[in-house]
């Protein structure tokens, strides 16, 4: 558990945006995970995703670490951010630019435009 | 492992006495929910420390060995 924890604070810390999924950014297992790495490929956001079903320790670890029950999980520069619902009404809001604004993390603002067109 | 929409209330509701509760089924197969909670205690926190409370609320319900719930997809808010 200890090993995990370690682990899962080295991704964070080691990575501006974290995405801690069921599956990978190519091929997601889920569809909440799904939908949160595809807003981040769409808006061409360099990030790292790690699958938890690679491991028990690591599918439960993420929920003890963050403290939230569900996966996929968001993290950038080291803060949580929150999981599917959070992370797309912050797309839809905006302040999903805003916080990648604020923390340096560059991201196509026309394809987060089009997202909310097309959501308008 | 489906669990019913008033149950899901009934344990929003025992968190948040005087909160505006919406319970959704959304593919009819009481696995898949959207709760709605409008409540005053959210007031000055931010949304993941507001869903934080309502996941507390349903006390292991998300996950875990009683994890009845695979997919709620909640939001949550003050009242106007």
């Amino acid at each position: 558990m200890t090993d995990t924890r370690t682990e899962i604070q080295e991704l964070v810390d080691g990575n501006d945006v974290v995405l801690f999924m069921k599956g990978t950014r190519d091929v997601p297992q889920c569809g909440f995970s799904s939908r949160v790495a595809g807003v981040l490929n769409y808006m061409g956001v360099a990030f790292r995703d790690v699958n938890v079903l690679s491991s028990d320790e690591m599918r439960q670890g993420i929920k003890d670490f963050s403290d939230w029950p569900t996966v996929p999980q968001l993290y950038v520069k080291g803060e949580f951010v929150g999981g599917c619902d959070i992370v797309t009404e912050m797309t839809l809001s905006g302040e999903l630019d805003q916080l990648f604004d604020r923390t340096g993390v560059a991201y196509d603002k026309d394809a987060a435009n089009k997202i909310r067109e097309a959501n308008a | 492992m489906a669990i019913e929409a008033f149950e899901i209330e009934a344990l929003i509701r025992e968190a948040f006495p005087e909160a505006r509760i919406t319970i959704t089924d959304l593919a009819g197969d009481g696995n898949h929910y959207a709760a709605e909670v409008v409540d005053e205690s959210f007031r000055g926190r931010n949304r993941v420390q507001q869903q934080r409370m309502v996941y507390a609320a349903l006390k292991g319900r998300m996950d875990g060995p009683d994890g009845a719930l695979h997919a709620l997809a909640l939001t949550t808010r003050v009242p106007d």
